[in-house]
């Protein structure tokens, strides 16, 4: 793993140890250019957004209702000093921590039936990181149909552990489903961080897949 | 006389719509998507499609969890 500040000191120095100067200009000025939206910052979106803060995309689009709980930081991007907070304040907090360049545009509300593309018009891609079927289900049938020409990544399947191997991604059309067919659902199996995160990840770095394209 | 869903061999039913089949394999997740032989079936088409002899069909389910 090499840290950002590695990422930087190579980069200043000229040095082509770690990459290819021309790539790493390329896709650090592509990703600077791209916005990301995310339905929910709890497991799934808080990590997501992290992973692409991370990669210095330009923009995030953040929608969430909630405020941190002690029970969710078992998994979710949040720290005991933050509970209380809403979830969009806090993980807005933790990217500036990160990347002070990325833009960070918070949404505190509940994404309700009828109005849920509204926040996303304008981003290149959403993210679907919410935890109940139904209202997993719901939102992809409107971005699909209210935003016909948006790419949805969404999640089916993170509760549990282990079985990394099972998880694989669904395209159909311009949804991409992070699947794991067998895994059960929340109600009756429970969330860890090691399958949440890796799920959540898979997310963003699909997102980034349809942001740069093949790039070799 | 059989289909395979999901990639699991089942008997096929003759007149058996997609709604009838998600019932009889116990599918009760909000369902995203059917494929039948690759092709997507609107929602819309469940009770009205017959599941053909022979067609691989593919559900993707919704699960729980975040």
């Amino acid at each position: 793993m090499i840290s950002i500040e590695l990422i930087k000191a190579g980069y200043k120095k000229g040095n082509a140890i770690y990459m290819n100067r021309a790539k790493f200009d390329r896709i650090r000025k592509k990703l600077r250019n791209a916005s990301v939206g995310i339905a929910g910052v709890g497991g799934l979106g808080s990590n997501a957004a992290v992973a692409l803060a991370r990669t210095g995309i330009g923009r995030l689009v953040l929608v969430d209702f909630d405020k941190v709980e002690e029970s969710n930081l078992d998994r979710q991007y949040y720290f005991l000093d933050q509970i209380g907070k809403t979830k969009v304040d806090a993980i807005k907090e933790n990217i500036s921590r990160i990347d002070s360049n990325v833009k960070v545009e918070n949404y505190n509300l509940k994404l309700k039936k009828g109005s849920m593309s509204e926040a996303f018009k304008d981003v290149d891609i959403v993210i679907e990181a919410l935890d109940n079927a139904t209202t997993k289900t719901e939102f992809i049938e409107e971005i699909l149909s209210n935003l016909p020409e948006k790419p949805v990544v969404a999640a089916s399947g993170v509760t549990g552990y282990g079985h990394s191997d099972r998880i694989i991604t669904k395209r159909l059309g311009k949804l991409y489903m992070c699947y794991d067919e067998h895994a059960l659902s929340s109600e009756d199996d429970i969330l860890m961080a090691p399958r949440v995160c890796l799920i959540a990840n898979w997310e963003a770095n699909l997102a980034l897949e349809i942001i740069l394209g093949e790039d070799k | 006389m059989s289909i395979e869903v999901n990639s699991r061999k089942i008997d096929w039913v003759k007149n058996e719509t997609i709604k009838h089949l998600l019932r009889r394999m116990k599918y009760t997740f909000p369902l995203v998507v059917v494929k039948i032989n690759n092709q997507v079936i609107p929602r819309s088409d469940f009770s009205n499609v017959i599941v053909p002899d022979n067609s691989k069909i593919d559900v993707i389910h919704m699960i729980s969890g975040g």
